[in-house]
């Protein structure tokens, strides 16, 4: 099930180059949505263990290497878009931008902390890595908020001065922060109790 | 949306049928495309290496091109030789956050917006203020000038607007000697314009330019596109044309255009001071600050193109800036 909804956006993309309805700026249109959907997939990882705190309900937290695998295709199918398509692979003016530009060097650090992750994604890692293996993928709380401030780096605006185009990833931005705060020991404690005390039975 | 072209004088042999022209267009990028993503071979632009002032205005400048036709009635593509873009291009990609945030969703939710009757009101330091009924601006001579649109974002098109030098109405007005900028306001009404009910913007939408600059002959009022009046995604009635600055100094939907001695406030400029900057000219050696300005995407071509210093138009405005540190103003 969650392969299918996995695979579905880039399908989606390929029905709307076919069909003619992608934007003017196609290429564009492309590197965007693909981007916006890693976005998505990366929140979504992140918000199993919440869902799980808040509801006891045990799926979720299943699903998160599935999820955490589709965000890094689609920022592979991302990049490749950007330097591959946008950018025709002229490495002069892709090295001018992603060692330069504050919005893609934050993309490529964001990138650069996906592939250890997707790499030791398998059991034979996290046997072998043990207590690391936990720590390592905490890297993905730093790739998110770096996700988010790329994303919002490449709108025209000032996400903080709150002014401009800039509302989409502010939305995300306290998304991401609401999952991340319900992680907080604390809070963790705080919500489980809430939830045993008002009768919510553990599946 | 197909429209035929009024008739013109050139002989109808030599001109691409209209809706001919579309096709081919759309079937050359369709080709385009295909091909592109099939083959991820490089193919990527030849950028010369960044040399040469840039940062300094030239008061000497290389010719780029044919001179700018005063009037471009007939022609199919700009001074530079390049297509124009279509209709359906110009119309269905617009910045026009008045509507939407979106491009795409801008033409179908301004389909409704009324601009007439419409009013522009021309005052501030002149000696002569009028306000101006869109019938009496249409009686300035209406010209057909062929430009490129550079927008910030690093994507632009060729656009045939037809118009009117906004120094012919100036002339009209006459700025007083006190006068030094031109400051022009777009219409605010939340009923007619949903976008402007956003909070993240300082509405309404507010531009300026020198006094200079509003005189140079490439500043034109546009009144219509492709010679039809001005569609409604693309700032009818009337809008304000820059070719050689990034495409948000051209101001769309004007109800107010008034003569300042102090430099007016611009709605990018306020939102992000270090960003944008009042002059904005187009220059590929002065970065935005988060993202690069050496390369563009021209609407409808697979391949990024080098951006090309005040958008190919030194010859007419560089001396405008000459001595002029184009760093500091950005």
């Amino acid at each position: 099930m969650i392969h299918i909804l996995g695979w579905l956006p880039v399908m989606w993309i390929i029905y709307l180059f076919f069909a003619g309805k992608l934007s003017v700026n196609p290429i564009q249109d492309v590197e965007q949505r693909l981007g916006h959907i890693a976005v998505y997939f990366l929140i979504a990882s992140l918000a199993c263990t919440p869902l799980y705190t808040l509801s006891g309900w045990r799926e979720p937290l299943k699903r998160r290497r599935a999820l955490g695998l589709y965000c890094f295709l689609y920022a592979n199918l991302h990049v490749l878009t950007f330097i591959g398509i946008d950018y025709g692979f002229n490495l002069h003016l892709i090295s001018g931008i992603v060692l330069k530009k504050p919005f893609a060097i934050v993309g490529f650090a964001t990138y650069l902390l996906l592939l250890p992750l997707a790499f030791t994604s398998f059991r034979w890692w996290k046997k072998k890595l043990g207590r690391w293996w936990t720590n390592l993928h905490r890297l993905i709380y730093l790739a998110g908020a770096l996700d988010i401030l790329h994303y919002a780096w490449a709108k025209k605006g000032d996400i903080f001065r709150l002014s401009g185009d800039i509302l989409q990833p502010l939305l995300w931005g306290v998304l991401l922060l609401f999952l991340l705060v319900l992680r907080l020991p604390p809070v963790r404690r705080m919500v489980v109790n809430l939830r045993s005390r008002s009768g919510m039975a553990l599946r | 949306m197909e429209r035929k072209l009024k008739h013109i004088t050139v002989p109808s042999s030599e001109i691409t049928p209209y809706n001919l022209y579309l096709s081919r267009r759309e079937f050359i990028k369709a080709a385009g495309i295909l091909s592109g993503t099939a083959f991820l071979a490089a193919c990527g632009v030849k950028l010369t290496t960044a040399s040469g002032p840039g940062t300094t205005a030239p008061s000497q400048v290389p010719t780029q091109g044919t001179p700018l036709p005063d009037n471009a009635q007939g022609q199919t593509t700009d001074e530079l030789g390049e297509p124009l873009n279509t209709f359906n291009e110009i119309t269905n990609y617009n910045n026009y956050y008045e509507f939407s945030t979106n491009k795409e969703a801008v033409n179908s939710l301004s389909q409704n917006f009324k601009s007439t009757p419409w009013a522009v009101e021309v005052g501030g330091l002149v000696q002569n203020p009028k306000t101006f009924a869109l019938e009496d601006l249409l009686k300035f001579e209406q010209k057909e000038r062929i430009y490129r649109l550079r927008c910030v974002e690093a994507w632009s098109m060729v656009i045939p607007w037809t118009g009117f030098e906004l120094a012919s109405l100036l002339k009209v007005v006459q700025p007083m000697t006190s006068a030094k900028y031109v400051h022009f306001v777009t219409l605010m009404d939340t009923d007619r314009m949903p976008g402007e009910g956003n909070p993240f913007y300082p509405w309404p939408y507010s531009e300026g330019l020198r006094l200079d600059e509003a005189m140079q002959r490439l500043t034109i009022l546009a009144t219509g596109l492709y010679g039809k009046p001005l569609p409604n995604p693309d700032g009818a009635p009337i809008r304000l044309v820059v070719p050689w600055k990034y495409g948000f100094k051209s101001i769309k939907a004007i109800v107010k255009i008034e003569l300042t001695e102090q430099r007016p406030e611009t709605m990018w400029n306020t939102i992000a001071p270090n960003e944008y900057g009042f002059y904005s000219n187009v220059n590929p050696q002065v970065d935005h600050p988060r993202w690069s300005q050496a390369s563009e995407r021209r609407i409808g071509e697979l391949n990024r193109r080098p951006t090309l210093i005040y958008n190919g138009y030194s010859d007419e405005v560089a001396n405008l800036y000459s001595g002029m540190d184009l760093r500091v103003n950005y």
